[in-house]
Formats: C-alpha cells, structure tokens, sequence
C-alpha cells in the first residue's frame, strides 16, 4: 500500500437544510399536503357496491385478485389496464422530465416528500440550521438526549401512520385497524408496517439524500431525457460572478450581483452549491431560488440570479439578450410527441373501460376428444364456458346455441340451460351441444356455432362465435 | 498494475488499475454502504450455518435448522389431506348414485376423480377419457358392462379380464376363425355391418343365429352381463369398418383392465367412478 491508499469508505457529511419562505417552498408545502393526504385517507373513503361486495372506494384485494377503483373494478384478466396505467405513468415522466427536468425528484417523489416533512418534525423539535449544528456538535447532555428523543418518537410515529396506511389499501381500512389495535390481524400486516415504519424512520431520518445520490437508479435515467431546452434549476454564472461581500469597498463596482452569503448553499437539502453547475446530487427543488430571491430583493437587485434555465438560453443571455420565453422551452416536438401519446394511451384505456362488457363470458371449445359419438350415432361437442358475475348480486343467466336448429344444448350434470352466478364470482360449466345423426353439422367438418348468453332479470345479452366439430372433422 | 496516485483533475485517488493508459479513479463507497456488505457477508455465514447449504460427496450439509423443502412439500400434503378427511370420510360413507351433481361432496369426488384418472386412467383410456381402439370412449353413452354408478364402481373396483381378481368382469368371445369357414365370416360380417339399417337374410343371419346370438342377442343388443356390445349402436370399440370387424370375429378380442380396489384407496375407487360417471354418459 503506498500513501496515497484512501479508505474504503466515505463518511456522510451530515446536511442541516435552512428554513425558507418562497414562492417554490409554498408550492411544495401545497403538494406535500396533498400528497399525503391522498396517502393517507384514500384507504377511508367508501363506495357502496352492492351487499357482496366491499365497499371501500379504493382496495386492493389480493386474495379475492380483484382491484377496486371507485366505480372501476379490475379482474385479474384485465390486469392491461394497470399495465396500460404505467406506460402513461412513463410517458407522464418523460414528459416532465423532458421540459421540467428532475421535478418530480424535487416535488413528488415520496421520498423528497417524506424528507421534507422529517426535516419540518426536526426544526420545529431542534430549531433552525445553527441550532442544528451546535446540537449536533454538543456532547451528549440530558437536553441533547431529551430532543433527540422526542424528534425520533415524532418520526416514529408518522413512519408507522406510513406503513399503517399502507395496508389499508390490502383491507377494509376499518376492519383491519379494529384487528390491528386488538393484535387481531394476520402477521403479513404487522410486518409489513414493520418494514415500511422502520425504512421510513431511516430514509426519512437518516439517509436522505443518501437515497437519492446512491441508490436511486431515476437520477441517472433521468439525466439521458434531458436536452437543452429543458428547464432545471441554474446559476446565472454570468450574472453573479465574480462574487464578493464587501458592496462598499473600492472595486466593487466590479462584482456581480452574488454576494457569497451562502444563502442557496444552506437551504439546499442534499448538501450541494448549486453556483459549482449542474450536479448529479441536486433533486431541483428550487429552493435556492426562494433563498437567493429573497436575498437579491433585499440587496435591491432582481430576482433569478438562481432560477430554472434552459443550456440554450446560456449563450444568449451571456451575449446580454433574453432568452426564450418559457413557453417555447416547454413547447417542443419532443414535449408535445410525448403528450400525445400520453394521451392516446389515456383515451384507449378510458374506450376500453367504456365497452367492457357487462357480461364476461368466455367460450372454450374441449378439443379432447373433438366431438363424442353417442350410440344413436348423434354427435356431441362439449364446452367450457366461463361466466363472471361482477355484480353485488347473484345473477341467473340462459344460456342457448344458434346457428343452426339441430343444435341441442344442455348442461353437464344437472342439464337445462339456466346458470346461477352468484355474486363477484366466476362460474365453469361444461356445456354440451347434440345434434341428431343425420343433420349436417354431424356430418360436416366444422359448423357455425354462436352462444348467447341472457341475463334472466334484465334481458341483457352477450355472445360468443365458437364451431361445431363433426365426422367429418 | 500502475501506481496509485492522486488524480489532479478530480482531486481523486486512482485504484491503480491501468487498461492501456485508462485508469480507474477510487470511488469510495458510503460508510453505511460498506456496512451493509459486512452485513450481508455475516448474513450469508449464518444462513450456511441454519439452512442446507454445503455440498458433500453425498448430499449436502443440513443446516441446525432441520429444514427441507420436501418436509415442507410432506407437511402440505398432509395439512391437505387433514382438511380434506371430513369430505374423505363423507366420500367413503355415501350413497354414490344418490350424490347431488353441484354439492360439495359431489364437486370434491369429480375433482379427485380427475387427478387419479389422469394419473391412472389416462395411459389407456387417454386424458380426457375420449379412448382408442380398444379402449373404450368414456365421454359416450354405449357402455360394455353397465354405466350405472354401481356398475362404474364395479368395474373400476374388480377390472375386467384380469387374473388377479376372482370378481374380475369376465368374458371371453371364441376366435371364430378356428370354427366358421372364411366363407361363413363374411357372411356374418356382412350381416353385422347391415345391422343399424335392419340386416339382411341369408347365410349371415343363419352364422349370426348360431354362434353369435347367444351372447349379443337375437336382436344383437348386446348383453351388459357378458360384456357384449351392442352391435346395432353406432359405437364400436375396436372400429366398425369391415376388415376390423372380420380380425375381431377371426380372432376374438380380449381386453383387461386392472382391478383397481386392489391398487387405489376406496375413496380412490369412488372418486375416479363418479368422474367417469359424470363425463357425459353416467346412467
């Protein structure tokens, strides 16, 4: 080993982001409050359904495989709608991510939002960055452990709210705390809120921008959508160097418009300077740019000296121009192909949604044997049909062949043509069609064989084209 | 290998990997990254230790846990068949032929019946029981010896043909090639093929009154108690064209199938009876 061997390792400088107030931070306060929200109480909001059927709006129903959305349900057979829902969701991100940069990294990503809301739960308990900092360097003392105790208890709790509302997506919400609170629930659920209290408590807490520099795979995906046109957070270089602090000393006509003060660097919540350029760490979420603003209206200067930038506006406003307004960054082939086909994805699935059948009925033919000589010589052919009854009631349906009068059909076992489905479940009934010897379909190779299928009650009516198997198959 | 040095462009050390003059800079992992390796080496001891693992000459080592995944296997059929003796013993209990089709027991007897069919049924009457030559269609409704419940039982249960059963269903049909004059097969194979459409007279109805009506019947009906088919129906096991039907006179046919009481579990036997049963042609 010679002297310049290094560790193995790199410790983590620790972060202590400064409160700010700004046009970005408010915005960012609005999401977090949204998004959780929506996190947390969607599991609450009930949907009547019918007596069957559970009547929470949202629920993922694992062991029944059904999804519920409101008035959406989702049968395992239909799982392209969740498939089709994360193209959109890519597309959705491409989208962003070509005109706007990493914003969902520094808006909506739960971990910047959990963070965030760790970080509130932090100053509020241990005050502002320099109370930070000097507790951080204090020795242990009954105060430090009394704060830090608390902080962890607070972040405790909103991790197991965390992990508990997760699982109120899996079962009915009410239920399902009941049994929680009366150690009633199944072992799944209390090691789920284990697991996803405890990496909410050590994200939130402890890692965060940890996650995002080095186990995160979407920064570095996301840095081959961008191009010039795309609006990220910037230094305006040109405009604020060479920086300096003394405005009244001689010389000082000279400097540009950053006066060191380190405001942008202390808000920054993964540890960066945001003047250094563009940086793998940075989430782009904007709050330098509250921090410099406030600090260049209180020097009387304009605002923006950090604020999002195009690369192609850089030349430009180095040559003293304007850039491009806004609106043509964003407004681009790329940023426009991308919606379109956002959207074309969102109206297929909504068409799809808006001609499901409300009957589900499918036919399998059984193939083995292709058809069953009966001792009168008349021909058999039997079929698997499937019905689902999606209702939160049982339904009875008819069934009956057409194509061609000869056909005779009745069910295995109990014959007749009527079929119970009760509610929210699949049926299989083996079905067969006779036809007398000498009548064509028995002699043919293959007929045209059509099932309708009737709901008793409603007289609504589905159908499916299948084929008659004969000798001379 | 190059020297380590300290990279003056990044500030960085290198890790002294060279690759035609294209050094490796040393990134230097996060503490808790380097952690969790540690963690994850230490995980990996231990669960050597506690699971199997370690590959002998024979076999391999079986970790403190005793743990296996056929003991898990073994444990599942178990815990089936634990849930499943109410049905079992309600199975092996019932009046077969008075089963509702669609209750329970019904229901769990086809699903049984079809999974031992499969796996014993299946080599000679095929999978889903359509049949080959030789072996009869169970989809149908021509039945040899009876499709009544009790005569499905019965012959699952004690076979057919076969020495290892004193209760075996037993027939045998002569090989008429040793006592008709080719002539008089002919004749009689013609009559039996002229049979769905009334017959004919002649030297094949005076063969067929002979020799062959005391078994299949004046009206060739077939006789269930013998095991003799039913010549007019539109069925035919070994195949109803005339060269098949001369070899079965000429020659006699002889099919077995085993006596399953001796091989299956009752409720093996019942199970599989009412799956043939229920296929389309139970009586």
């Amino acid at each position: 080993m010679s002297d310049t061997s290094q560790p193995l390792y790199a410790a983590r400088e620790p972060v202590f982001p400064r409160r700010v107030k700004g046009t970005f931070r408010t915005l960012k306060w609005w999401i977090m409050i949204v998004t959780l929200a929506i996190y947390y109480l969607t599991p609450w909001i009930r949907w009547d359904r019918g007596p069957n059927l559970p009547d929470q709006a949202v629920l993922v129903d694992l062991a029944g495989r059904r999804f519920y959305f409101f008035w959406i349900e989702i049968w395992p057979h239909e799982f392209y709608f969740v498939a089709g829902l994360l193209i959109m969701a890519g597309f959705g991100l491409f989208l962003f991510t070509s005109a706007l940069g990493r914003v969902w990294c520094g808006y909506a990503c739960p971990q910047t939002v959990w963070t965030d809301l760790y970080i509130l739960v932090e100053r509020w308990i241990e005050g502002d960055r320099n109370a930070r900092v000097r507790l951080w360097k204090e020795r242990w003392s009954f105060r430090k452990a009394r704060l830090r105790l608390t902080k962890w208890t607070i972040w405790l709790l909103i991790g197991l709210a965390t992990g508990g509302a997760w699982v109120f997506y899996f079962a009915d919400a009410p239920t399902l705390l009941r049994d929680l609170v009366t150690l009633n629930a199944a072992a799944v659920a209390y090691s789920t809120i284990f697991i996803l209290t405890a990496t909410t408590f050590i994200f939130g807490g402890f890692m965060r921008e940890q996650i995002c520099v080095y186990m995160c795979p979407w920064p570095r995906i996301q840095a081959a959508m961008m191009d010039n046109d795309t609006l990220t957070v910037a230094y305006r270089e040109w405009r604020g160097e060479p920086r300096g602090k003394h405005r009244k000393k001689e010389g000082a006509e000279k400097l540009g418009d950053c006066i060191d003060c380190m405001a942008c660097v202390n808000v920054c919540p993964v540890g960066i300077d945001i003047r250094k350029g563009q940086q793998l760490e940075c989430i782009t979420c904007a709050l330098c740019i509250d921090a410099c603003d406030d600090i260049m209206a209180k020097i009387g200067k304009p605002r923006g000296l950090i604020d999002y930038l195009a690369l192609s506006d850089e030349p430009l406003e180095r040559a003293g121009q304007k850039g491009k307004p806004t609106w043509k960054h964003v407004f681009r082939t790329r940023t426009v192909l991308y919606t379109v086909l956002w959207a074309l994805f969102g109206l297929a699935m909504v068409f799809a949604l808006f001609i499901r059948p409300e009957i589900d009925m499918t036919v399998s033919p059984v193939r083995n044997p292709t058809f069953v000589t009966l001792s009168d010589g008349s021909i058999r052919n039997t079929y698997d049909i499937r019905l689902k009854n999606k209702h939160g009631e049982d339904r009875l349906f008819e069934l009956a062949a057409h194509g061609h009068p000869a056909y005779d059909i009745g069910l295995e076992g109990v014959g007749g043509q009527l079929v119970n489905v009760p509610s929210n479940e699949t049926r299989l009934v083996r079905v067969y069609v006779t036809v007398p010897a000498d009548t064509a379909p028995a002699g043919a190779d293959r007929t045209d064989l059509r099932f309708w299928v009737t709901d008793i009650a409603n007289n609504e009516r589905a159908d499916q084209n299948t084929t008659f198997n004969g000798k001379g198959n | 290998m190059a020297e380590k040095r300290l990279d003056e462009a990044t500030g960085q050390h290198t890790t002294g990997h060279s690759y035609d003059g294209i050094e490796e800079l040393n990134t230097p992992l996060p503490r808790w990254w380097l952690w969790c390796f540690y963690i994850t080496i230490l995980w990996g001891v231990i669960y050597t230790i506690a699971y199997p693992a370690w590959p002998l000459i024979s076999g391999a080592t079986a970790g403190v846990l005793g743990y296996s995944t056929r003991a898990e296997v073994a444990a599942d059929i178990e815990a089936h068949e634990a849930k499943n003796a109410a049905l079992v013993a309600e199975l092996v209990a019932a009046d077969l032929p008075a089963l509702a089709p669609g209750s329970d027991l019904h229901r769990y007897a086809i699903a049984r019946g079809s999974s031992v069919f499969k796996a014993q049924c299946s080599q000679c009457h095929g999978s889903e029981a359509a049949g080959a030559k030789g072996y009869p269609n169970l989809n149908d409704d021509g039945w040899l010896w009876g499709g009544s419940m009790e005569d499905i039982v019965y012959s699952v249960r004690h076979g057919i043909r076969n020495d290892t059963d004193d209760d075996a269903r037993w027939s045998e049909m002569p090989a008429f090639g040793e006592m008709l004059e080719p002539e008089e097969i002919e004749a009689v194979v013609a009559y039996v093929e002229a049979l769905p459409s009334g017959g004919t007279e002649g030297l094949g109805a005076t063969v067929y009154e002979d020799n062959c009506s005391s078994c299949h019947g004046e009206e060739s009906l077939g006789d269930r108690e013998q095991g003799a088919p039913n010549l007019t129906d539109a069925i035919w096991l070994y195949g109803g064209d005339t060269d098949t039907i001369t070899e079965t006179v000429t020659n006699s046919r002889f099919g077995v199938m085993p006596a399953w009481g001796q091989r299956l579990s009752e409720e093996d036997v019942r199970s599989v009876s009412v799956y043939v049963h229920s296929r389309g042609g139970g009586e």
